[in-house]
């Protein structure tokens, strides 16, 4: 299936968002979203993601000043009825009098589209779906999944100018989820379509989007790909909110980073740093003679095709670092390890 | 093993003697309306006598009985209806309060409704006289009943959220009030018609007091029968009661009842 209508370049300006009994839910935020484009919206529970995503829907209206744009035009007034957008609820929100095909042609029938015309799209989304045996089902019928791909059919037959999502997979258990993410992920790429994606889980923030948002008590902390927000956090909310982050305290003494355990290099230090972050990827362990820093293992896991592995350097928290699986470790037992200063970052 | 047909037995027939408690009276009731002559008993043999009196002389009072309660029936639906969904939507102290408030018609004797009515408006000649009055009164009366199941139905689905997934879809207030709210609460409107019917077919109390000579509805007909005449007539009155408002009861109920739902396993496509 093609989209029918050209994807939609959502703009926010200066939307915040006040609840009635004095919540400030929302500090003033001014985001882009490029016509095509998958933003998704990470943060942990109660940053505001959803209400962003209730504001650019158009069930809620954000504080007086704050306006929506779609294509340019000034949306802010418009109920959701009127804005054109797909919507699919953590909760689904299936219809339950109505049978799954029902579900899907809902929105087609509001439009008026002819019965011929409501059952060949309605066909066409139950295909794309990979639903066609569910067609005559009562939405209590089916299972998590089902449902999960009957929502998404019903918002995409309308064919609306962009998708929003709330928390879809959220209710799924893991190994769903992970099969579900595939299938969004392709069927965005697939439809072109403008999508708003919100979630709590990095993977999938990760996986999906074009563009990550991570939002932090009702402000954005950073905007960017998933790869600059993963090796360029631009706070340490961010920094610790997504992936593993070690921490290190020391000075910089001669161009070298001296802490407790040892001292590293670090060409493009700034020259105030006291504390030095980096990922359990960039530490490796090092055997030699005269490693960087020395350490003591205070406990391993094995993961199966790795190692976790969590090494006391003196610091408040151990550090956490991966090596390969085969090597065997005993807690307590000394080791050397280094960093590859690419991977060390100040905040 | 033993103990356990025992402790069954007794159980049943524990049971069977509140069931014929119940049930023997309006039998015996039902089979006095068959009666040639009450006094000597069934052996003075049957009689459609008393029916068909009952019919000639009370024939209105059972037309006016039935439509009193289908013009109920549809007032409180009009009223009920949209006033549960509001308050089901406004989930603020105000709506609590008409909550509770709601219940005061059933609550106060229906002769001090009656008598309230027929304060304000008994010097409204026409309206007095007119059924229309009663049914004023079996409104009153009812309509708690048909918000109350309503509202329970209402507030167990998650209204807010199913609203605003046809509102994506472009479904403006009207749509999705008549596609999405009111199939969803199908079972409550059901349930809270055959409160009302009931209701409003038996109410004695305040019909009472609000009927004119003119105005007779079934119970209060059945009434004067007891009161003035043969004890034979009154209880074919009950048996022709039972013969209107049963099958009409039963009607309700098999459209009440939710249609089954099938268990489907969980599968997933590959
Ligand atoms: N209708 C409302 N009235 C008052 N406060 C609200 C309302 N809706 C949300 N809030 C508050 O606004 C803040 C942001 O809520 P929001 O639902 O946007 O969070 P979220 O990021 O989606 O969280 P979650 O991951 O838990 O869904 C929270 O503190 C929440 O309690
Ligand atoms: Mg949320």
């Amino acid at each position: 299936m093609t989209q029918a209508t050209k994807p939609l370049a959502i703009r926010l300006r200066n939307c915040a968002k006040t609840f009635a009994d004095g919540t400030r839910a929302l500090q003033p935020l001014d985001l882009d979203i490029g016509a095509g484009e998958t933003v998704v919206f990470l943060g942990p529970s109660g940053c505001g993601k959803t209400t962003t995503l209730r504001i650019i829907a158009g069930l809620e209206r954000p504080d007086a000043g704050g306006s929506v744009l779609f294509d340019g035009e000034d949306v802010t007034a418009l109920p959701i009825e009127a804005r054109h957008v797909g919507m699919v609820f953590q909760s689904y929100a299936l219809f339950p009098n109505m049978s799954v095909a029902e579900n899907i042609g809902y929105g087609l029938r509001i439009r008026r589209l002819t019965r011929s015309e409501i059952a060949a799209r309605v066909g066409e989304m139950l295909a794309m779906m990979r639903i066609e045996a569910l067609a005559d089902r009562r939405v209590d019928q089916l299972s998590g999944g089902q449902r999960q791909r009957v929502a998404l059919a019903r918002a995409l037959a309308v064919r609306p100018r962009a998708l929003l999502l709330d928390e879809p997979l959220t209710a799924l258990d893991a190994k769903l989820r992970d099969s579900l993410r595939l299938e969004i992920d392709g069927l965005l790429r697939r439809l072109g379509i403008t999508a708003v994606y919100v979630t709590h889980d990095q993977a999938e923030a990760m996986a999906l989007g074009d563009r990550i948002v991570v939002m932090d008590h009702g402000r954005v902390a950073q905007v960017g790909r998933p790869r600059e927000i993963y090796q360029r956090p631009a706070t340490r909310f961010v920094a610790d909110f997504i992936g593993t982050m070690n921490r290190l305290s020391g000075r910089i003494e001669q161009g070298r980073f001296v802490t407790a355990a040892g001292a590293l290099a670090w060409p493009e230090a700034p020259a105030d740093a006291r504390e030095a972050l980096f990922r359990p990827e960039d530490v490796a362990i090092d055997d030699g003679a005269n490693p960087p820093l020395r350490g003591t293992v205070a406990a391993a896991f094995f993961l199966g095709d790795r190692t976790r592995l969590f090494v006391d350097v003196g610091g408040e928290r151990p550090l956490v670092i991966e090596t390969e699986a085969r090597r065997d470790f005993a807690r307590g037992q000394a080791i050397g390890l280094r960093v590859d200063s690419r991977g060390l970052m100040a905040l | 093993m033993a103990e356990r047909r025992l402790l069954f037995s007794l159980q049943l027939g524990f049971t069977l003697v509140v069931c014929a408690f119940l049930i023997v009276p309006v039998i015996l009731s039902m089979l006095a309306g068959l009666t040639a002559n009450y006094l000597s008993g069934v052996q003075s043999g049957l009689t459609l006598r008393w029916v068909g009196e009952v019919w000639s002389g009370y024939r209105e009072t059972i037309f006016l009985s039935i439509g009193i309660s289908l013009c109920c029936l549809a007032g409180t639906l009009v009223l009920g209806v949209p006033a549960a969904y509001v308050l089901a939507k406004r989930q603020s102290a105000l709506s609590r309060a008409i909550e509770e408030l709601l219940v005061m018609p059933v609550a106060v004797p229906g002769l001090a409704t009656a008598l309230a009515l027929i304060v304000t408006y008994g010097a409204a000649g026409a309206f007095r006289t007119s059924w229309s009055f009663i049914l004023v009164g079996h409104v009153l009366f009812t309509l708690p009943f048909m918000v109350r199941s309503v509202l329970a139905v209402l507030s167990a689905i998650d209204l807010k959220t199913l609203e605003e997934g046809a509102a994506s879809l472009g479904a403006g207030f009207a749509q999705r009030f008549f596609h999405i709210v009111l199939p969803n609460c199908r079972s409550g409107i059901l349930a809270g018609s055959l409160m009302v019917v009931t209701l409003s077919m038996g109410e004695f109390n305040m019909t009472w007091l609000l009927h004119t000579p003119l105005t007779k509805t079934l119970p209060v007909g059945l009434a004067d029968a007891y009161a003035s005449l043969r004890l034979e007539i009154g209880s074919a009155y009950t048996l022709v009661f039972f013969l209107m408002i049963v099958p009409l009861l039963l009607a309700l109920q098999a459209l009440t009842r939710p249609r089954p739902v099938k268990f489907v396993a969980e599968e997933e496509q590959p």
